[in-house]
């Protein structure tokens, strides 16, 4: 047993700290993922991006016959510093999901065409799977694609793709059968085109003011059947090899225990007046436990690459990690707010608001946390039937 | 990073498993918890043949050699039996007492005795105040000739009702600096010692042990003249962490049973393991036990490798102890009214569990020396 990383990991992980140091201007603060709204700081972003990429350390854990370097743990820990710091640019969708997914399903065509440009950060890919009337029953989807000589039609339309409004390339799940039971056996994965004539993207904007992800509309969109990855009507196999292959969701940790640390510095401070808030017992008893929380976050999340390092495929073990870390994630904004007060309703950039970071901002993206990427209803519904064998519930 | 066991640790803890489930069911524990001495002088006989009490003592001692985490294992198996008896008290108060600040005469005369098993040791150190701060520790140890004579009120003492020897903290310098504070090892036997049992929630043998003019002689002062605290300090880090360690198993045992039990027992012509409710319980459940597996042997490790683990004491004892509240709540829950009943083996869980909360510092206690960790 050992709980220490190894010389070469603790080495690299310097070397990703001092790149950001380096990279990363000391104010910019991303949001969840790496998330920027303006212009000018996806400009940034995409500049990191290509950095990263020419270091190789974008697809470090691709395996080395495509161009990766097989390691899963410098992976994380890549992920786990840039989000600790809040620093965008780091390719998920891409580099995380469809990659792993055309490297086990794709055609030689196919790999060819998309896994170099992934690679080196040159193009941005966005996942339309979640529509209005399938989010948690995902195979519940109406997205139909229709075939028509050498393509498919698509119609329909997704909801919380993310990237959207960047995006050139999308993976997308559509219904190629809608008649067969169970749901998912109807499902084909297709690469679309974004310059396809007939999509249409709608902004939706966070109860945190974010333009994180939009609606996509696709109207009598066509796709070339070559840009089918896998079989027809065999697509959710492509999907769950998609959104097994990092599955510690450390990102989402990372930054919410760079805001934990935020928390506590704040805590040491004189406020106004004086009162230091870290000396109040029930300020104190909040903050240990929200930090245990975070380091028990930590860990679970590296259980999860540790096994997966292992050649396993952890699956309750993953829903656990996931479950306590979001959960985690809400509470850094919930206790950061109680314990800020009045000062902890303003965002950093009023006046008299706090320099360093919004624990406003955090409240409202905890909000999210526990229903992204499944939620804590369907993650502890996969605890019961993944990890005690207990029967479907719904 | 590696998060798994050796192999050595693994059959340690099928052998335990396999040795608990034979020799101490639940059947056994609820007479343990019942008894006056609350152990088994056979069974205690063939752990040590087994080599349990003597698994983390140096060879040259009498000992395995083993390591610090690998009584962990051990420990968490003892927690799964809801195992009760002085093998905490006796190995780690006693024996890591002996083994941090003992001199090399104390060492073999007492290390082979407690890894034979022919001697139990317990460690007084709270007193009414209920305190683990060396400040509040108020049994006087006055030097007289070639003696030092104690006196004072220690409360829950563990398990000295079946004590050989009680190693006992006591104030040699008045004030209320650690700086002050002598460990002595006093025969239990010793005039002027007398042991009262406490009627514990679950049966484990806390006692009030009064110092009454009890005379010991200067060569059984352990480590220096007020230079006690410093190894306490080291004992209750170990000590917490085997607590922990057994609390993980306690925790896991509820839980197993729990998930058992809901998808056997049958209500509106399903087993309750199919409805919504009882699997999050159970989910919640499982969350508990593998946070707390991770704190636990996370502290164990850095412990056993010598690292300052102080921080990561607190972590683990603060959260395992509210976790394993949560888990054999949720496992009543889960049990309805038949866990309810005194025959029922969930309230063995639940009151290890309470018996356990406080043990060694709180929550509360311990949160609060993370927040100074901190820097709070």
């Amino acid at each position: 047993m050992d709980f220490n990383f190894t010389l070469e990991q603790e080495k690299f992980r310097q070397e990703i700290r001092d790149f950001i140091a380096k990279e990363i201007p000391p104010e910019f603060e991303a949001g969840v993922g790496g998330h920027v709204e303006s212009d000018e700081d996806w400009k940034f972003a995409r500049s990191i991006t290509k950095k990263l990429s020419a270091k190789g350390w974008l697809n470090i854990a691709w395996p080395k016959e495509y161009g990766g370097q097989d390691e899963h743990m410098l992976s994380v820990i890549i992920n786990e510093e840039m989000n600790y710091r809040g620093a965008p640019g780091l390719d998920f969708g891409g580099i995380g999901m469809l990659a792993p997914a055309l490297m086990a399903h794709g055609n030689e065509e196919q790999k060819k065409e998309h896994l170099g440009r992934i690679a080196r950060g040159e193009v941005v890919w966005c996942q339309g799977w979640s529509e209005p009337g399938a989010g948690s029953d995902l195979p519940a989807m109406t997205t139909r694609a229709v075939e028509d000589g050498d393509s498919y039609v698509i119609n329909g339309q997704k909801v919380w793709t993310s990237l959207a409004h960047h995006a050139d390339w999308c993976f997308l799940l559509a219904k190629t059968d809608p008649n067969v039971e169970p749901k998912h056996r109807g499902i084909t994965f297709f690469l679309v085109d974004f310059k396809t004539p007939g999509i249409t993207v709608n902004p939706l904007i966070t109860m945190a003011n974010e333009h994180c992800f939009s609606e996509v509309f696709y109207d009598n969109v066509r796709v070339p059947k070559k840009n089918i990855v896998g079989k027809v009507n065999g697509g959710w196999k492509v999907a769950m090899t998609a959104a097994g292959f990092e599955r510690s969701g450390i990102y989402r940790i990372a930054r919410a225990l760079g805001n934990v640390d935020k928390l506590i510095a704040f805590a040491k401070k004189p406020l106004p007046g004086g009162h230091i808030i870290g000396k109040d017992p029930y300020v104190r008893q909040k903050l240990s436990n929200l930090y245990i929380e975070g380091k028990i976050a930590r860990i679970l999340a590296y259980r999860v690459a540790w096994s997966q390092t292992k050649g396993e495929q952890p699956e309750w073990e993953a829903s656990i990690a996931r479950v306590h870390g979001s959960e985690f994630q809400q509470h850094v904004g919930e206790i950061g707010a109680e314990i800020m007060g009045l000062y902890g309703t303003l965002f950093k950039e009023s006046k008299w608001g706090n320099e360093d970071y919004s624990i406003a901002r955090e409240s409202l993206l905890g909000i999210g946390a526990t229903i992204a990427a499944g939620t804590s209803e369907v993650q502890r519904n996969a605890i019961a039937m993944r990890g005690f064998g207990m029967p479907k519930s719904y | 990073m590696d998060l798994g066991f050796t192999q050595e640790q693994e059959m340690l803890r099928t052998s335990a498993r396999a040795f608990l489930t034979a020799e101490c069911p639940p059947e056994t524990v609820k007479l343990l918890n019942a008894d006056e001495k609350g152990y088994k002088p056979e069974m205690w006989k063939k752990m040590a043949e087994l080599g349990w009490q003597g698994l983390a003592i140096p060879d040259m001692y009498g000992g395995m050699g083993m390591t610090f985490l690998d009584m962990a294992v051990l420990f968490e198996e003892m927690g799964k039996a809801a195992f009760p008896g002085p093998f905490l008290p006796s190995v780690v108060l006693g024996g890591f007492t002996l083994l941090e600040g003992g001199s090399e005469e104390q060492k073999k005369t007492y290390l082979p005795k407690i890894a034979s098993g022919d001697a139990i040791f317990t460690l007084a150190i709270t007193e009414p105040s209920v305190s683990y701060d060396p400040a509040d520790i108020t049994v006087k140890a006055t030097a007289e000739g070639n003696d030092f004579v104690i006196n004072g009120t220690k409360l829950f003492v563990n398990d000295a009702n079946v004590a050989d020897y009680i190693i006992v903290a006591t104030r040699t310098k008045a004030g209320t600096s650690a700086d002050g504070i002598t460990l002595f090892l006093v025969d239990a036997k010793t005039g002027g010692v007398q042991i009262t049992p406490l009627k514990t929630i679950d049966g484990n043998k806390q006692c009030e042990v009064i110092f009454n003019k009890v005379h010991v002689p200067k060569a059984n002062m352990i480590g220096g003249l007020n230079k006690g605290w410093a190894i306490v300090d080291k004992v209750l880090e170990k000590a917490t962490v085997a607590k922990c360690a057994e609390m993980l198993g306690g925790a896991q045992a509820a839980l197993d049973m729990s998930v058992a039990y809901a998808k056997e027992r049958v209500q509106f012509g399903k087993p309750i393991g199919s409805f919504q409710a009882i699997q999050h319980h159970c989910a919640n459940m499982l969350i508990d036990v593998e946070s707390s597996r991770f704190l636990t042997y996370q502290a164990a490790w850095k412990v056993s490798e010598g690292m300052d683990a102080s921080m990561d004491v607190s972590m683990a004892k603060a959260w395992v102890s509210d976790a394993y509240r949560r888990v054999t709540r949720l496992g009543h829950q889960i049990h309805g009214g038949i866990g309810f009943c005194l025959d029922h083996n969930m309230p063995l869980y639940f009151k290890h569990c309470k018996a356990a909360e406080s043990l060694f510092g709180g929550p509360e206690w311990h949160r609060e020396q993370v927040a100074q960790s901190l820097g709070l």
